[in-house]
């Protein structure tokens, strides 16, 4: 901390006071990158067991995490100025490609969620896990903190708007995720503690309204997570069988590769949602909370950057992309552990798939820009 | 303005700082409630869930022990497990099944029949179990589909073992068979020992020893994916073969007594006396119990149902017939035991006997009367009107008595199940069975073996055995040793009751009279002497009294239903008894001209076993 004074006085406004070197010319945060390339490293050892050793899976992650720590390395070079200018035009194409997602998309497994571009098969939904953050903060970044009503009120119809067509796909996943940026952006924003109490009694009212909202297979999802053993063979079988593998895990383990209930093929999806119950039963108690903490110290980091953050829009932002990857690993392993419903949230960067995992790492290049953009101001 | 700016965003820096460390504590809050749940799922119920991992993917296969083998006495295999091939198709490594079964049709021969059987089991299994197609392939089948094996895959000829009975009919009835376990087998049977069985013995020896026919069963512990696929064996406890049984069976014995009893329907029992042993237990007519083993088809069982001949009846321990002048020694030995007579005590026979005030006669077979009748004479001219005289001195009671002593109307308690006790009738009986006094003129009839009398060929046999070893009485039984899978032999047991002492001298003067039912010039059994050895013998002939009216059959059959049985009673050497039989001819008229020469066989080939 004693450096940062002496860096203070330098004139050169446009250089930021930290080591030179490849990693800052690169605008990479070395703590983030350390941590997210050995949670990737564990991901994919993990992704080998849970894949009963089948290496075109892991080779396959492996391209998907080389475009996504590209793709991060790419939004950290962006400066945080340029990401609020484009902010709102980036949402607008947003809804009209979730638009088009309805209109002209391919279906899947029962739900409407990608666009085929030719080249590549996109999920709009996806985008919006950092776009709706990046336009509330750009929204309310304009005016002084905490936001009046009116601009609340504009907000949170930012936030619906989105969400709404997300959960029309159906993908409750997604839209929760999309929810909770959005929440999380206000929340920062400092709007009021009556405000969130007042929202939080009326999402307990509208509860009955979502029951009514729901897709089937979404209320069989909530049935089944208030009583699995109600329906063991059916629905329940993955939050049985998860749980078995959890619980027989102990504390140590039954050793990588050795994971009895994800090889011989008990534990369904298992090296997609449900990966975090190979690592519980591979590694034990000990594994996955050493595990747990990795990811405590990405989220922690990612809020300590979102605090030392210079203007009002990369607070947020920053803040709220922290807590939305927060969001992905609570979602995920209560799920898989049974605190929570069974909804299709993958655990980041270790789950196999690669919209989430490019998006989550976009994410995180906007954390490291915003990091390493900061110009130091008299204090 | 610009101060009001600088405020403003130290004011939101400072609002956001608190978010943020909100944000943070909530965090670590929630990551600890999902710390605790994992607390919770694996060191709480980290047991509980380890057992239930374990109880997913190890499973219990069960190893079906081998049953054992029978064994006449000289080592002659009687039951046999011998392997049979059949066809059978993994279903998931068969391309195309409906091209398989019509290019297989080609080769073998797979009835329509076959294909319902196996599209049931189809639906039945999963993709890769194995489902039988064709069952007891033919040599030339094997062949032929293992040259064209490359054809086909997925298609595996397995063996199986079956059980084989090499001597098919001749011991259909003694050894019974096995057959698939059925529904009321189920309840009684121990269901872990026999998880991996499907066959149960149904009758005969096959039933009476299953428990140690089969064997125990064995264990493999087996690991198994999600879908129930074996995937590697954790431990594996062998199963335990079934025990061997050697009989006192004489496979040339049964043999000599079917061929002897020629066209007729009946049964023979012989006993070797020194052991109890049941030498020969034949019932005519046999069946094939192999076609039982496989399932028999339903017109096949029906034929043997339905048969006038009543294939599937053993004689031997079901049949009851009046034993007729076969009791007459015995009756004689409890005149003389109760002193009410003399060996040589004569009675005058007219040929008829009437009861004191009694109108009616009852007849000799001898029309015009034996003469002047001694006991020996008596049992050696089988005259009726002596045994009335004498069962109407005795009295049923002590009739009733006596010859319970000898087994008459109990069961023998053979080795074998199914066994009936014939009938020994008595005041008693007739009060609770028939509701009626006992009446003095049925006294009359029971010492001449009819009337309500009724034994079973082995009850006269094991009578004939006790009656030769002077009350010495062995329990009947067929299985002689039981051999143990480790190689030691354990003797069946020998089970003796004998009768209360009587007089040798009553025995001998008996047995001499039986001599001369042979020996004598007038023996009714003269035909059958031999210059070898003496034999002790009497005969006997039973009324028919019942024929069912068939009308399908014509006249001369139903006539010839209606003829007398025969039976004849043994044992040889008169002196030095060894074995003691007793035949049952059915319609074949009298003892001595029909079944006394079956007896005859049987002791010459037992006696001279060089076949001399």
């Amino acid at each position: 901390m004693s450096e940062i004074p002496k860096s203070a006085l330098s004139f050169q406004e446009s250089q930021p006071a930290r080591p030179s070197g490849l990693l800052a010319w690169l605008h990479i945060d070395l703590p983030l990158l350390t941590s997210l390339v050995l949670l990737a490293a564990l991901g994919l050892a993990v992704l080998y067991s849970a894949g009963d050793r089948e290496m075109m899976l892991v080779q396959k992650q492996m391209i998907r995490l080389g475009v996504g720590f590209l793709a991060m390395i790419l939004l950290a070079q962006i400066h945080p100025d340029h990401l609020r200018r484009w902010s709102p035009l980036l949402y607008l194409i947003g809804i009209l490609m979730l638009l088009a997602v309805i209109l002209f998309g391919e279906a899947g497994k029962g739900a409407q969620r990608w666009l085929d571009l030719g080249l590549v098969r996109f999920q709009p939904s996806e985008m919006f896990k950092i776009t709706l953050p990046m336009t509330i903060a750009w929204f309310l970044a304009d005016k002084r903190l905490p936001p009046t009503l009116p601009r609340l009120l504009v907000s949170g119809l930012l936030t619906l708007v989105p969400v709404l067509l997300i959960a029309k796909q159906p993908d409750l996943g997604t839209a929760l995720l999309v929810a909770s940026a959005g929440a999380f952006a206000l929340f920062l924003a400092g709007i009021s503690w009556y405000l969130i109490g007042a929202v939080g009694l009326a999402m307990a009212a509208l509860g009955p309204l979502a029951w009514y909202l729901m897709h089937d297979y979404q209320r069989q999802r909530v049935l089944t997570f208030l009583n699995p053993e109600s329906d063991p063979l059916g629905t329940g079988y993955h939050i049985i069988q998860s749980k078995i593998a959890i619980g027989s895990g102990g504390i140590g383990g039954k050793g990588w590769l050795n994971g009895t209930q994800s090889h011989l093929e008990f534990l369904p999806e298992r090296h997609t949602d449900f990966i975090f119950a190979v690592i519980s039963e591979e590694f034990g108690l000990v594994g996955v909370s050493a595990l747990l903490c990795l990811y405590l110290f990405i989220i922690l980091r990612g809020l300590y950057i979102a605090t030392q953050a210079q203007d009002t829009y990369s607070r947020i932002l920053a803040g709220s992309l922290s807590m939305v990857f927060f969001v992905y690993l609570f979602v995920n392993a209560g799920m898989v552990s049974g605190l929570l419903p069974v909804v299709g949230v993958p655990l980041p960067l270790i789950s196999f798939g690669g919209t989430s995992l490019v998006t989550i790492l976009i994410g995180f290049g906007i954390l490291m820009s915003i990091h390493t953009h900061r110009k130091l101001l008299p204090t | 303005m610009p101060q009001l700016s600088i405020k403003d965003h130290l004011y939101e820096s400072q609002l956001f700082l608190g978010r943020a460390i909100v944000s943070g504590v909530l965090v670590i809050l929630l990551l600890l409630v999902l710390a605790g749940r994992l607390f919770y799922l694996q060191i709480v119920g980290h047991d509980h869930f380890i057992t239930l991992s374990k109880d997913n993917r190890v499973k219990l296969q069960p190893l079906p022990p081998t049953r054992g083998l029978i064994y006449d006495r000289h080592g002659l295999t009687l039951a046999q497990n011998l392997p049979a091939y059949s066809l059978e198709i993994t279903p998931e490594k068969v391309p195309d099944l409906d091209a398989t079964l019509r290019a297989l049709s080609d080769i073998i021969e797979i009835s329509d029949e076959d294909i319902q059987r196996f599209r049931r089991l189809l639906k039945q299994h999963r993709r890769f179990d194995s489902i039988p197609l064709r069952i007891r392939l033919q040599d030339d089948e094997v062949s032929r589909l293992a040259v064209n094996r490359h054809r086909f895959p997925g298609v595996d000829v397995k063996a199986t073992l079956l059980r084989d009975y090499p001597q098919g009919l001749e011991t259909a009835h003694l050894l019974g068979y096995v057959g698939r376990i059925n529904q009321r087998e189920l309840e009684y049977i121990d269901l872990s020992n026999y998880s991996g069985t499907s066959y149960i013995g149904k009758n005969g020896v096959e039933k009476s020893y299953e428990s140690l026919l089969h064997g125990q069963v064995g264990l493999q512990q087996v690991e198994v994916n999600a879908k129930g696929r074996v995937l590697r064996v954790l431990e594996d406890q062998p199963p335990t073969p079934g025990d061997n049984l050697r009989l006192f069976l004489d496979m040339e014995l049964q043999k000599i007594a079917l061929d002897a009893l020629g066209d007729f329907n009946g049964a023979v029992a012989a006993i070797e006396i020194k052991t109890g042993g049941v030498l020969t237990l034949v019932s005519k007519p046999g069946f094939d119990p192999n076609l039982f083993v496989e399932g028999i088809s339903n017109e096949a069982y029906q034929a043997l149902k339905d048969s006038i001949d009543n294939p599937l009846f053993n004689r031997a321990i079901r049949g009851q017939y009046p034993p007729g002048s076969t009791v007459k020694p015995f009756i004689g030995l409890a005149g003389l035991e109760y002193g009410v007579v003399g060996y040589h005590q004569e009675t005058y026979c007219p040929g008829y006997y009437q009861l004191p005030g009694q109108e009616h006669k009852y007849r000799d077979w001898k029309k015009w009367g034996h003469g002047k009748v001694d006991m020996e004479k008596a049992i050696v001219e089988s005259c009726d009107v002596y045994y009335y005289e004498l069962s109407r001195t005795l009295g049923i009671d002590r009739l009733h008595e006596f010859l319970t002593g000898f087994g008459f109307g109990q069961p023998t308690r053979v080795d074998l199940t199914g066994e009936l006790s014939g009938l020994m009738p008595s005041r008693e009986w007739k009060r609770s069975k028939r509701n009626e006094p006992w009446y003095p003129g049925e006294t009359l009839i029971v010492g001449i073996g009819q009337g309500y009398f009724l034994a079973t060929p082995l009850q006269l046999a094991a009578a004939t055995a006790t009656l030769a070893n002077q009350g010495h009485h062995i329990r009947p039984r067929v299985v002689a040793s039981i051999e143990k899978p480790d190689g030691s032999v354990q003797e069946s047991p020998k089970i003796i009751d004998d009768l209360q002492q009587l007089d040798p001298v009553h025995w001998n003067q008996v047995i001499d009279a039986m001599t001369l039912v042979v020996e004598g010039a007038h023996g009714t059994a003269r035909a059958i002497r031999s210059d070898r050895y003496r034999i002790a013998g009497k005969t006997g002939t039973a009324q028919v009294f019942s024929v069912k009216q068939d009308e399908e059959y014509d006249e001369e059959t139903v006539a010839k239903r209606k003829r007398d049985h025969a039976l004849f009673i043994a044992f040889a050497p008169a002196d030095d008894p060894q074995i003691a039989i007793a035949v049952v001819v059915e319609n074949g008229g009298h003892g001595g001209s029909v079944a006394a020469p079956i007896a005859r066989r049987i002791m010459d080939h037992y006696l001279h076993q060089d076949g001399t």
